[in-house]
């Protein structure tokens, strides 16, 4: 069966407290998920007070304060802080998004931050990406063509330019994929909606050459056909994107090419 | 433990090149079950209090068997495509797999063949 509740070593439990430092008029209370790979404790879920005054607007910017000034050991992945590259996708409030485009004053009571579900933990607030990393390889992301290559650029009409508009804008964080109960329970063979919107990113793209394959390589009970139109990934994508609505696209030519 | 390389796993045993026709008609059988649920909602309501010579009379003539026959096969057949796909989503064992499917199957196939011989029974000999 399908794994519904954690492994016993992987349930949190207790967790220490750092109290505010600062004026403490304006405090904000943040529960982080801690796991250390170096010991053989249990995950915990650390409390954090931080001074409103003094802190950047963002969940990010609140991490970062923690980091710089209460706890220097708290792990978390993060790069560009303005939502373009996904390194800081994890799960806030109970959503995943991204932690420096999540506005703190949009959590009422305490901010609850957890690594994204369902994944390996490599250290608090970081995940294994491996897996999902290997199977957007298995797509092969990169235009193929057979015809000979133009002295200059691939033409593409401004229509089929449009078709891979909320296409291209994905990030890779992978908010979607870690959201999807399919690819909670089936991963391992489910390639998720976030590989499954870059396969029809290159499917939708008039420049390339191998529709055919890519279909035939998605044509599977698993890598495909495991949606189920559940939806979370598109209510949680960071960047509004629709991978719903790509998996659908793709679901439709593969009727399409029958006849 | 596997050292089996990230690639090579999600390669696994490549793609089984099925699951269209699966899907197809599922939505076929959702698609076909709307007007034959409405008519069987309304058939068997608008026959409320008629005795049992009045029930095997109309269930007997041929529109009324034809449409029972295909409600049945429709809905056993979508029911067995749903199902599958709830057996394949939370069993990871191979064998408990396998077995709980065939079990399905025969169930739905055992189901619809005892209704479309009632109907045919009423039919031919009603």
């Amino acid at each position: 069966m399908a794994e519904f509740a954690l492994p016993a070593n992987s349930k949190p439990k207790g967790g220490q407290t750092h109290p505010v430092t600062g004026s403490g008029k304006n405090v904000k209370t943040f529960k982080v998920y801690r796991w250390n790979p170096d010991d053989e404790a249990n995950p915990s879920i650390d409390t954090y007070q931080v001074d409103m005054d003094d802190c950047g607007p963002m969940v990010l910017d609140a991490l970062i304060k923690i980091k710089n000034e209460t706890d220097s050991t708290l792990t978390f992945r993060r790069s560009c802080r303005e939502g373009v590259c996904g390194s800081c996708a994890m799960n806030i409030d109970g959503t995943n998004t991204l932690a420096c485009t999540k506005y703190i004053s949009d959590v009422d009571d305490e901010v609850k931050v957890y690594p994204l579900p369902h994944m390996p933990v490599v250290k608090d607030l970081v995940p294994d990406l491996t897996h999902v990393y290997a199977q957007y390889t298995s797509i092969e992301p990169w235009l193929k063509s057979a015809s000979t290559a133009p002295e200059r650029e691939r033409l593409q009409s401004p229509e089929e330019r449009e078709k891979l508009d909320g296409l291209w804008e994905c990030i890779l964080c992978f908010c979607c994929s870690t959201s999807c109960p399919s690819y909670w329970w089936n991963g391992d063979r489910y390639l998720g909606p976030a590989i499954l919107l870059q396969a029809y990113r290159w499917i939708a793209d008039s420049r390339d050459e191998d529709t055919g394959s890519r279909l035939d390589n998605l044509e599977d009970p698993f890598r495909l056909y495991r949606c189920h139109t559940i939806m979370n990934c598109t209510r949680t994508c960071p960047k509004s994107l629709n991978p719903a609505k790509a998996i659908a696209e793709i679901k439709k030519l593969m009727v399409e090419r029958r006849g | 433990m596997s050292l089996r390389s990230p690639i090579g796993r999600v390669r696994g045993l490549g793609s089984a090149k099925e699951g269209v026709s699966h899907w197809w008609s599922q939505r076929m059988t959702a698609v076909a079950l709307v007007p034959l649920t409405l008519w069987f909602v309304a058939a068997v309501t608008s026959h409320v209090g008629a005795d049992h010579a009045e029930m095997v009379a109309w269930v007997g003539s041929p529109v009324t068997a034809g449409l029972f026959i295909l409600l049945i096969a429709a809905t056993f057949y979508h029911a067995y495509l749903g199902l599958q796909v709830v057996i394949e989503d939370y069993f990871h064992s191979e064998a408990a797999k396998v077995v709980i499917l065939v079990l399905i199957k025969g169930a739905c196939f055992v189901l619809a063949l005892i209704g479309v011989l009632s109907v045919l029974t009423l039919l031919f000999e009603g």
